[in-house]
């Protein structure tokens, strides 16, 4: 008895005295990933602290800008103070700080680390790993009440309440909203929940008046315990999946949902090197991958860093009034601190979501919860140059003779990743064939050579 | 065999009847699965210095207690439901649940009973404080059904003594997410998807259940479950907030003693040597 206890006391111990050693994350940054890769894509930034959210609605809307409506549910009546119109440039900022990158190291001539390794100790070995009717009248018919009507920038907005959901239907089929069929049970589940429906245009006269030619982010300010995004409206039509970037800005840690898997993606595994040039479509089938690997009900964690740094930076991280503009206000900038000390940046922790959905595999609103976890992740793949010298200490003969294994290597990794054909990419990195993965001689073949 | 028989110690008994057990294996194998499958986000030296914590606290303790003997039983069940179901990045977060879990069974008593259950104070505490985190999402629909039908089996197998708690909360959470949604009019694909949380499956078959915590007779114990179940609604649908039905078991504890006043009922003992316990009062029967 007192030996095993002795043994759990030394692993307890040990373990608590046993520090990871932090990798630090260097190469060079060659790429990213941009966001318009994927269709139908839309993009969504919540900043919150104390159930004080600010929700930024990205508008990559291209068409007539008299076809453009929005039907956002939302948890309150907002005032014309709570709604906002920000600056597209600051979520494409983000989207640039986040996205999924590339990077490469260049591999050192071996005779030089043969020498390096015999002056340093191993530890030193593992840094170097990679780390009609008059409307009024109309409207009441319909039991449905306009709780404000707004024109902010170039939108005009109404919150609207209703009685029940076939008049809100009708009343958006007619005021020109392109509602789905269908949307009925989801209007009133909403409508049941309490919530009221945040609806926008675009107002054409003063979007002549401001000169623009695009549509900017509209954005809405709410204080709600309620830490949810409603997709479930996007899901009512069935033209396929919808595709949706999540930028979450919090303060204590990453965030994840509740009600659903929230998984990593893979991530610092190394590539061939040909990948450099196909980044995009690599990216977009590895995300198509780990999809259908999931059975096409999970989230998936792109990015997960404290906003002060980056490393690789794929964009610089984003300034205190750039952060201010999306919501983050739980640390005012405070003027000169003390003994002439520069106040602090606030301190943010951004999480990166990317999800395909469609409502047979999310048949409920995505619901979040943030966590303490200020662990770093990132989206990272890299590219491994080979050295390339001509030197031929034992070192270098041993490296040459290890290289078509570690290319055989990545090209499974990348096969794995992202599904494509062994063959095809073997074909690419210009390997010698050895079959697909896993056809494997069985015994009997081995044993006649058959 | 002779030999073994004279030299077995009472301690070491194994009593297969003991639901323990069968609870022991089956978080086992899904912690397991949960690692090598899902993924989860637990390190094996946070497992071992969760167990491990447990395991010391527990020997400690029944030492300074002056119990007849060490079993680890308990201690095991709770470090690994912590290890299922708490996320921390620190060593120490988790070494101070285990701790706080295992020394809440023998601090906080009263008339030979555990006022919280020892996972469920440990969590709450944790996540009050900010130190760490639940992922009630993190299962997948094969896992959860998986360890669904491993929980259902082990009260048919164990025969367990307190499944009528475990029941009524299911029955009554259920009820209430059903009612919901047609209340509402949303699809059941929906409550369904709202139960596939592995985190409600070891709250319903391993925390409400704990004989320890739960009250003596069946009327109260089912009186029990219910209040539970309303309080973890009340948390999910009225606050909004994650992780309700561990704050409706936390809120609803000191309920119990008022219970067992109310309804009395014959005190539960494990089978089996006792793991925890001062030695039980004249009127405690022996399963």
């Amino acid at each position: 008895m007192k030996r095993w206890l002795l043994a759990v006391l030394t692993l307890t111990t040990g373990l608590f005295l046993w520090t990871g050693e932090a990798l630090a994350f260097c190469g060079f940054y060659v790429g990213k990933v941009d966001t318009k890769l994927f269709n139908k894509a839309s993009e969504v930034a919540i900043a919150r602290h104390d159930d004080k959210t600010v929700i930024t609605m990205a508008n990559d809307f291209t068409g007539d800008a008299k076809e453009f409506a929005l039907v956002v549910p939302v948890p309150t009546i907002l005032k014309k103070e709570q709604i906002h119109v920000g600056d597209a440039a600051v979520l494409a900022h983000l989207a640039d700080y986040s996205a999924p990158r590339l990077v490469e190291y260049f591999d050192e001539n071996p005779c030089r680390r043969e020498e390096l390794m015999e002056r340093r100790s191993m530890d030193a070995m593992k840094s170097l790993a990679p780390a009609a009717a008059s409307p009024r009248t109309r409207d009441k018919a319909l039991g449905i009440t306009i709780e404000a009507q707004y024109t902010v920038g170039e939108y005009d907005i109404l919150i609207l309440s209703a009685k029940e959901s076939a008049g809100l239907e009708t009343w958006l089929t007619e005021h020109d909203y392109k509602i789905p069929n269908g949307a009925s049970p989801v209007l009133r589940s909403y409508l049941t929940q309490g919530m009221k429906f945040f609806v926008a245009k675009v107002n054409l006269g003063e979007q002549a008046k401001l000169g623009l030619t695009h549509l900017r982010p509209l954005q809405i300010a709410f204080e709600s315990p309620k830490f949810m995004l409603p997709i479930r409206l996007g899901t009512v039509n069935a033209d396929g999946a919808q595709e949706l970037f999540i930028y979450l800005l919090t303060k204590q840690g990453r965030v994840e949902t509740t009600n659903y898997r929230t998984v990593r993606l893979p991530e610092a595994q190394e590539v061939p090197l040909y990948v450099k040039d196909r980044f995009g479509v690599f990216y977009r089938d590895l995300f198509s991958q780990q999809v259908t690997r999931e059975h096409g009900r999970g989230l998936f964690l792109e990015y997960a860093w404290d906003m002060s740094w980056c490393d690789p930076c794929a964009a610089n991280p984003l300034s205190a009034e750039e952060l201010r503009s999306l919501g983050v206000l739980w640390q005012e900038p405070q003027g000169r601190g003390r003994n002439g000390v520069l106040p602090q940046g606030p301190q943010v922790f951004l999480t990166r979501l990317h999800v395909r959905y469609d409502a047979t595999h999310f048949p409920e609103d995505l619901m979040f919860q943030e966590t303490a976890d200020r662990a770093n992740f990132q989206a990272r793949y890299i590219l491994r140059h080979a050295w390339a010298g001509t030197d031929s200490c034992a070192a270098a003969v041993t490296y040459r003779r290890q290289l078509p294994e570690r290319y055989e290597r990545e090209a499974q990794t990348l096969a794995s990743m992202t599904g494509w054909n062994i063959e095809d990419i073997r074909r690419e990195m210009h390997l010698a064939s050895q079959g697909p993965i896993g056809d494997e001689k069985t015994w009997y073949q081995r044993l006649w050579g058959n | 065999m002779e030999q073994i028989q004279g030299t077995s110690q009472p301690s070491v008994v194994i009593n297969w009847r003991d639901p323990r057990l069968y609870q022991i294996v089956t978080l086992g194998t899904l912690l397991t699965y949960g690692l090598l499958w899902l993924k989860f986000e637990v390190s094996f030296p946070q497992i071992a210095v969760t167990i491990g914590t447990a395991l010391l606290a527990q020997y400690a303790a029944t030492g300074l207690v002056g119990l007849a003997s060490f079993d680890p039983k308990s201690a095991l069940i709770s470090s690994l439901s912590l290890c299922l179901l708490l996320r921390t990045n620190d060593l120490t977060v988790s070494a101070a649940a285990a701790l706080l879990a295992i020394s809440s069974k023998f601090l906080l008593r009263r008339r030979h009973k555990h006022l919280f259950n020892p996972t469920t104070l440990a969590l709450a505490v944790v996540l009050a404080t900010g130190f760490g985190w639940i992922s009630p999402g993190q299962w997948g629909q094969v896992a959860w059904f998986g360890f669904f039908i491993a929980c259902l089996g082990s009260l048919v197998v164990t025969r367990a003594a307190r499944a009528d708690v475990t029941l009524a909360f299911l029955v009554c959470y259920v009820a209430f997410l059903v009612a919901r949604a047609l209340w509402i009019g949303d699809p059941l694909t929906i409550p369904l998807h709202q139960l596939e949380s592995g985190a409600l499956l070891i709250f319903a078959f391993f925390m409400i259940s704990d004989p320890k915590t739960t009250p003596d007779s069946r009327p109260g114990r089912i009186t029990y479950a219910l209040c539970v179940a309303l309080t973890a609604c009340y948390v999910q649908f009225g606050l909004f907030r994650p992780n309700a039905p561990l704050w409706g078991l936390i809120l609803c504890a000191p309920l119990v003693p008022l219970i067992d006043a109310w309804l009395p009922g014959p005190r539960y003992e494990w089978p089996g040597p006792s793991p925890d316990n001062r030695p039980p009062p004249p009127h405690c029967f022996r399963c």
